[in-house]
């Protein structure tokens, strides 16, 4: 190889064509790293997804099979139908997240900067119901709150049972729905509300008291803003999932606090209307990442790329 | 350059005038069984630049966080210019830290960081950006004000952390080991900034640091501390010329420190019987003094002669009879140890100025000698 062959030529000499190699390697690497990933997408969610639009559209009824008729107005039509069934999936979901929140941040904070040695057996503790499933975990709910179960007995002995109200029961009620949701999602929650305190400095918020910030302000200016990915992960890991949760409000509730994901299965399962429950999953998923890309927007990308690395 | 030599006399003599900036009353601070701070005392005057000096865990670091009111001491008192600020938390003290991991706010710019202080004061929007601008430029950051912290250097991130601490115009700035992350060529060149900038802006910085070079080029008043004691306080030439601790004697540059016992004492000098040796000192580093001593005196202040051709002593200089038993050349200098007829083993640098100096090499016979002003007066440590 000589400085001569390689200027004629023009192209990399000889000896770099293992060089170049190296580089084609490593321009490969990061397809290699994400092709299973980007398989398994494609089978299990692109192409679902794509069904799922096709059946949607499509007219017929279970006895008689399907046709496809490019029925779009599926769409107008089930949201007239069960648009009540959707805001409430919305409102419940919504009102166990910021539960969620409210419950774990001050947990999440505790066992980050005060539980010491007893990190991991509190971690653990968070973890621990998910050892068991989530049917069984609401089942148990269920007994519970029942019209004779602990909580109202106790209500009762305690002489509090007029905070129930008219009714005088915990059971089939949007409270005990969104109660379930709450604690069913809450790690979902937590978990990554600890991740992104664990990791911040302590020494910041000394800082800014330093700088005449009080422990509030330092904790709104510092604290807050800092947890903010984990925030966000944590927000949507409980809220997405809990607008299409069913089961809570199947085992806590009565078709008044159902919810979307009742809905879509009872179209699936029992009245088999395949077209409608196609087309409430969507409207669902749509709904979704509208809310993702608006959060997204209001919090930035920046911060949106940081807590999917948390 | 003029107008900034008249600033700082100023400075130097409003100083004078006022009473300490801050002071510690017999301040204790326990950590569980562990003393990190033991009865100190302590008072700083307005404007100096003042530098505690010790080795890792004396207690420098709480000593300053007590100042600072991240830590409250366990028994003591505190105060900020005349005012006991003991009870006071941190954000109602008018005292800034720069800490030693810097702790800016990864999720602001710079020049955010450097407004956080003066937003919590309220201080007025236009007031408030010029302030920041004149504290950036202080600093020489000027042109990275829209930069985060984490695209930094470690210089840029420290400036930044003086920057902000600065702009508020503190009472007193608390620099805890400020450069201590920092290589060595940036660390001797912030050292010059920071010295530069304390006479600038003229406030009392009290300054952390376990390298003794460091508090002693930049420092006018330096605590050595040990143990969360102080165990001297002076300025750089008073602690180097006359430690009146072994533990500053040795902490601060090289010492060569023998027992002696006081045997007479005539007017202006005082004898001490060294290993069998006479040495003389200044009789007022007696004054007071009681217990187990020992004389000491620093390498560079000692004269090498050879004793074999019956060499004179100068008169009224201290001498110690021995022979080298190493000799190694350094450049700008050569360093001997002298093994003396008392048994000790004392070292000797000599400059390598001028022509015609012989270098005593091993066996040679010399005297080892020094004026009696260069020598000081150590309390012996127990158990050494
Ligand atoms: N928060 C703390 N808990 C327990 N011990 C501590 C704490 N802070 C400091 N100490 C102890 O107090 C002593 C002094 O520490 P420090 O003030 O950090 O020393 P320095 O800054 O001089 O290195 C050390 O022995 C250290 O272990
Ligand atoms: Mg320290």
């Amino acid at each position: 190889m000589s400085a001569a062959q390689a200027s004629t030529t023009g192209r990399a000499p000889a000896g770099g064509v293992r060089w170049l190699t190296l580089r084609r390697r490593r321009a490969l690497l990061p397809a290699i790293f994400v092709a299973p990933g980007l398989a398994w997408l494609v089978v299990f969610y692109a192409i679902p997804i794509v069904s799922q639009l096709w059946v949607s559209l499509q007219t017929g009824n279970p006895d008689d099979g399907f046709a496809q008729t490019y029925n779009w107005s599926v769409y107008p039509d089930s949201l007239s139908e069960y648009h009540t069934h959707l805001v409430r999936s919305l409102g419940y979901a919504g009102l166990a997240t910021i539960l969620c929140f409210v419950i774990a941040f001050p947990l999440a904070y505790f066992i980050a900067f005060k539980a010491g040695r007893w990190k991991s057996i509190f971690l653990l503790l968070i973890i621990l119901p998910f050892f068991t499933s989530m049917i069984v975990r609401t089942v148990a709910w269920q007994t519970l709150l029942a019209d004779e179960g602990f909580v109202v007995s106790t209500l009762r002995s305690l002489g509090l049972l007029n905070v129930l109200g008219e009714s005088g029961r915990v059971l089939a009620t949007p409270q005990a729905v969104i109660a379930g949701i709450t604690y069913n999602f809450l790690p979902f929650m937590a978990l990554p509300l600890y991740a992104s305190l664990e990791r911040m400095d302590r020494g910041l918020v000394e800082a800014a008291t330093d700088l005449y910030a009080s422990r509030w302000t330092a904790f709104r200016k510092i604290t807050l803003p800092l947890a903010a990915p984990g925030i966000f992960a944590g927000t949507l890991l409980t809220f997405i999932p809990a607008i299409g949760d069913y089961i809570n409000a199947q085992l806590l509730g009565t078709p008044q606090q159902y919810m979307i994901g009742n809905v879509i299965q009872s179209q699936y399962l029992n009245v088999r209307d395949y077209p409608v429950a196609a087309a409430l999953s969507f409207i669902v998923m749509v709904i979704v990442l509208v809310i993702i890309v608006i959060a997204a927007r209001a919090l930035g990308t920046r911060r949106l790329s940081e807590a999917v690395a948390a | 350059m003029q107008a900034h030599t008249t600033v700082v006399a100023g400075a130097v003599e409003t100083a004078d005038g006022a009473g300490p900036d801050i002071g510690l009353y017999d301040v204790t601070k326990r950590f569980g069984e562990q003393v990190a701070v033991d009865e100190l005392t302590l008072e700083i005057p307005k404007g100096s630049f003042f530098a505690l000096l010790g080795p890792s865990g004396c207690g420098k670091t709480t000593t300053l966080r007590m100042i600072g009111g991240f830590e409250e001491p366990t028994s003591g008192r505190i105060e900020l210019a005349g005012r006991d600020v003991t009870d006071v938390p941190p954000h109602k003290r008018d005292v800034n830290t720069v800490f030693q991991s810097y702790a800016l706010f990864p999720h602001m710019t710079v020049e955010k960081n450097v407004a956080f202080g003066l937003e919590r004061k309220k201080v007025r929007r236009d007031e408030l950006r010029r302030r920041v601008g004149e504290a950036l430029e202080l600093v020489e950051l000027g042109a990275l004000a829209k930069r985060r912290p984490t695209q930094m250097s470690g210089g840029q991130q420290q400036r930044v952390a003086l920057a902000r601490a600065l702009v508020n115009r503190p009472q007193a700035l608390l620099l805890d080991e400020p450069l201590g992350a920092l290589d060595l060529r940036l660390r001797k060149q912030l050292q010059i900034q920071l010295s530069h900038i304390q006479r600038e802006v003229g406030i009392t910085f009290v300054h952390v640091t376990h390298d003794q070079e460091e508090a002693m080029t930049m420092a006018d008043r330096i605590a050595v501390m040990r143990d969360g004691r102080i165990d001297q306080l002076g300025s750089a030439e008073e602690l180097y010329d006359q430690p009146r601790t072994e533990f500053v004697a040795n902490f601060l540059g090289s010492s060569n420190l023998i027992d002696a016992a006081l045997v007479a004492r005539q007017g202006d000098v005082a004898e001490f019987d060294a290993g069998g040796a006479r040495v003389r000192v200044p009789s007022r580093l007696v004054d007071g003094r009681d217990g187990a001593l020992c004389v000491g005196v620093r390498p560079e202040k000692i004269s090498l002669r050879p004793a074999d051709a019956g060499a004179q002593v100068p008169d009224g200089e201290n001498s110690l009879l021995g022979h080298v038993t190493d000799a190694s050349f350094v450049g700008v200098s050569t360093h001997y140890i002298v093994r003396t007829d008392g048994g000790h083993d004392i070292q000797v640098f000599a400059q390598n100025a001028g022509a015609g100096l012989e270098t005593l090499g091993p066996g040679r016979r010399v005297a080892a000698t020094w004026q009696p002003e260069y020598t000081f007066v150590v309390a012996k440590e127990a158990g050494a």
